[in-house]
């Protein structure tokens, strides 16, 4: 392999996978059908007992 | 307890997720290391340690010194001219570790080889202070009056052979002679010796014939650092990364 | 069962007897028999539980709840204090070493260069890895609102941990490392380490697989992702072939530049992974806990738990600008540490943020003042970091001062203040107390060390930066102006602010351990009776 497939390689479908990971992460975190899960989740701390 | 309803999927999930999240950064930084052909100059001279040296090196590393010392001269005018050509690759294909360092509390060692005598290396190592005043290095007298003991040197060649060091097998069967002929020039195999390890110093480092000490060895070492590539033909350009 | 624990226990106390009568070199012998003694003691610890579990029953609690493991955490609290004030401390004589250079004493044991190991492995791994042991257990149970998993693991993986700190801290001192900056123990101890890091594990999931939440809270996403990157940095970085099975000394697998990178590799995500996703978790839980109110933005955090792990793996090669490491990992590196900024500024917010109309608290709770002061400290190192990760910027400050104080900032202002958060809040808690023994003391310990890290760190900037002027100054010939020993000589002074700004650092944490032990004998100090900040829990259990 040399350097200038690999960088090239990097440099489109690296980015894309960058990428498509940073919106699916958006993605559920925003959802709107999860606000209420994660609503709930941030109260775990105070349920002990 | 552990039926399969409570071993739930939610936290292998995220351990797997983690794991490829993870993982995939340091494969693709990583792998490409291995196989680039770029990564490693093509430069004429490298060869392995010397027994003695690479006694000299465990030691360096044994103390410490690369908590204050580095080894990787930077590409940089200053630098070019306080420490010499800046260190290639190359030079440190047989480090198993790199010892290129973090940090400079004292001076970057690449290029210390043939700086400095032998006496001075002696002098500097008891007691820094005798001939750098300003210095704030420790002073390592005891170096001087410890043998060098070595449980077995050949096993230490054979494992650096295994880690992929071109040790030859003539250099594993004499490594034991080798440590000792090299701080005696009068002794039988020097030539032997510097076939085996081409451009190896062979004297007595410490000033004390009677004692092979672990000051010969990490002297040995200090002094063939960075003498080993011949720069006059190292092409520069063809070796861009 | 028990029987089987007991004999694998003498099993290996002859194992390590074996190891000590044939090894090869004298740390061998010495670390054999340190293993055998640990074997032993564990035997007795062992059969003398038999006998106490046999004649008295497991009690249950005795009433409603949940029968949290309380007995861990605690050996966690006095453990984690215990090498705290220790690798504080060694962390003092070295700065002083580097002062006065005659402090090294001229001997194998005292210099610099085996000590320097010695105080970051003990600040690194003894006291911040106690701490993350202990709080995750902690955790674990309460956000799970299950008892921890296991019996005895929980304790090997307590009492295992705390051999792997005894191996590795003797070895720097005998001289047995591997040279690889914060991963110095050789391969045996590594090996051991491997083993308690896998049982930490199993016990962290088998009490995931017991929770009666749906929903796993977001402090335990940052703790297991630490223990899983972490096991896998571990393993990856200490590959190596030893020279005898029965001696100290390896060689690693890879070499030159390729060792380089996955050194560093290893070395940022220790950072990343060790002192920061798992110091997340800790603010993930006690910073809500503390104020009494849910973290800022449940959304945030998620976002900031992905993109953080994400990006850090990325940042290694940083520390390897301008060598012979490739161009296009440096400029990968530099890339991604500059890209970290962000999510490491979400996750400062959203710490900060919870306070948000609680900010009295500020005022009135010293211990909520840590806390805040940590986050503080969090987002100015990693505002320093990216910095410091670009390349024209790195070629000045790197092989300087300026990266020690950086490190400090974060790991003497971040790492370290989170925890004395966490410690304050949990000595309370685990042992039952009203309040903590005094709250002018914690105030006293925030502005002593506060003094301290600032001015460890000023002194820092101000010597590394001047050093790495004065090696590339020119004088008006063209030559160099300056001899290395001259540069040398000009540190003198910051030196010496920067072991003072140590010794109130060090000073202040006795003064909590001091806090701490009274409180968790039950006394008050009688001046503040009336406006200690009550411990809410044990308010709450009433």
């Amino acid at each position: 392999m040399d350097y200038q497939s690999a960088s090239q390689f990097a440099q489109s479908y690296g980015l894309l996978y960058l990428f498509g990971l940073f919106i699916i992460v958006l993605a559920y975190a925003l959802w709107p059908r999860n606000k209420e899960k994660f609503d709930k989740a941030a109260q775990i701390p105070f349920e002990e007992e | 307890m552990l039926n399969h309803k409570t071993v739930e999927k939610n936290s292998i999930l995220m351990v797997i997720l983690v794991l490829i999240v993870v993982s995939i950064g340091g494969i693709i930084e990583i792998a490409p290391l291995f196989y680039l052909e770029s990564t490693i100059e093509k430069v004429k001279g490298m060869r392995p340690y010397s027994p003695l040296e690479l006694a000299g090196r465990d030691i360096y590393i044994r103390e410490g010194c690369y908590n204050c010392h580095s080894q990787m001269v930077r590409p940089l005018r200053d630098e070019a001219e306080r420490y010499g050509h800046y260190s290639l690759a190359a030079e440190s294909m047989y480090d198993h570790p790199f010892q290129w360092g973090s940090k400079r509390t004292g001076p970057d060692l690449a290029r210390v080889g043939g700086r400095y005598s032998d006496e001075w290396h002696t002098t500097h190592m008891k007691n820094p202070r005798d001939v750098v005043p300003e210095s704030i290095m420790p002073g390592y007298p005891f170096l001087a009056t410890t043998a060098l003991e070595i449980p077995d040197i050949k096993g230490n060649l054979i494992a650096n052979q295994m880690v992929g060091v071109p040790y030859t097998d003539e250099m594993v069967e004499k490594a034991a002679a080798d440590l000792k002929t090299q701080v005696d020039p009068d002794a039988d195999d020097v030539d032997g010796l510097l076939e085996r390890y081409p451009k190896a110093q062979v004297r007595d480092f410490d000033g004390n014939p009677e004692l092979l000490s672990e000051m010969d060895a990490l002297i040995a070492y200090l002094q063939m650092m960075g003498t080993l590539v011949e720069f006059t033909s190292y092409d520069a350009d063809a070796n861009k990364r | 069962m028990n029987l089987f624990w007991i004999a694998l226990t003498i099993i290996a106390a002859l194992l390590g007897i074996l190891l000590s009568a044939r090894a090869a070199d004298p740390g061998m012998m010495i670390h054999g028999m340190l293993f055998s003694i640990a074997a032993v003691i564990s035997a007795f610890a062992l059969i003398s539980r038999h006998y106490r579990l046999a004649q008295a029953p497991s009690l249950g609690n005795g009433g409603g709840g949940i029968d949290y493991n309380i007995d861990i955490v605690k050996a966690g609290v006095i453990a984690s204090s215990f090498w705290g004030v220790v690798g504080f401390l060694v962390g003092l004589v070295i700065a002083l070493q580097l002062a006065f250079p005659v402090l090294n004493f001229d001997l194998p044991w005292t210099n610099f260069g085996r000590l320097r190991p010695l105080h970051t492995s003990a600040v690194i791994f003894a006291f911040g890895g106690n701490i993350l042991i202990m709080t995750s257990f902690h955790v674990v149970q309460r956000t799970c609102r299950a008892r921890l998993a296991g019996d005895l693991a929980p304790w090997f993986v307590f009492w295992g941990y705390q051999l792997f700190i005894v191996l590795a801290a003797t070895g720097y001192v005998l001289g047995i490392t591997q040279s690889k900056e914060y991963a110095e123990p050789e391969w045996y101890v590594d090996i051991w380490l491997t083993i308690v890091w896998v049982v930490y594990l199993l016990v962290f999931l088998a009490t995931l697989w017991k929770r009666q939440e749906k929903h796993i809270y977001v402090a335990n996403w940052f703790f297991l992702a630490f223990i899983v990157t972490v096991a896998m940095l571990h393993i990856v970085n200490n590959l190596s072939v030893p020279v005898s099975l029965t001696g100290v000394k390896s060689y690693s697998l890879f070499a030159g530049v390729q060792s380089a990178l996955t050194q560093w590799w290893y070395g940022h995500n220790a950072v990343g992974f060790f002192l920061t996703a798992g110091f997340l978790g800790i603010m993930y839980y006690f910073i809500p806990k503390r104020v009494n109110r849910p973290v800022y933005s449940y959304r945030l955090s998620i976002i900031h738990f992905w993109s953080l792990i994400f990006l850090y793996i990325w940042a290694g090669p940083h520390h390897l600008h301008y060598t012979a490491l490739p161009d296009w990992a440096q400029t990968l590196g530099m890339t991604f540490s500059i890209m970290l900024w962000m999510p490491s500024w979400g996750g400062m917010i959203n710490g900060l943020m919870t306070l948000s109309g609680a900010w009295d608290k500020l005022r009135t709770d010293p211990v909520v003042r840590f806390l805040v002061a940590s986050v503080a400290f969090y987002g100015m190192s990693t505002f320093e970091g990216p910095l410091m990760s670009i390349k024209a910027v790195n070629a000045l400050s790197h092989y300087t001062d300026w990266t020690i104080g950086h490190v400090h900032s974060g790991a003497l202002g971040w790492v370290a203040y989170i925890s004395f958060g966490a410690l304050y809040f949990l000595v309370p808690v685990l042992w039952k107390r009203k309040s903590l023994y005094s709250d002018a003391l914690v105030n006293l310990h925030f502005w002593v060390s506060t003094v301290g890290i600032l001015l460890y760190i000023t002194a820092m900037w101000v010597s590394g930066i001047l050093q790495g002027l004065m090696w590339r100054a020119y004088d008006s010939f063209g030559f160099l102006e300056y001899s290395f020993s001259e540069t040398v000589e000009a540190m003198h002074p910051f030196y010496i602010i920067r072991a003072i700004g140590g010794l109130l650092f060090v000073l202040g944490s006795l003064i909590m351990v001091y806090n701490l032990w009274r409180t968790a004998r039950g006394d008050i100090r009688e001046k503040e009776a009336g406006s200690l900040v009550p411990n809410a829990e044990f308010a709450g259990a009433r």
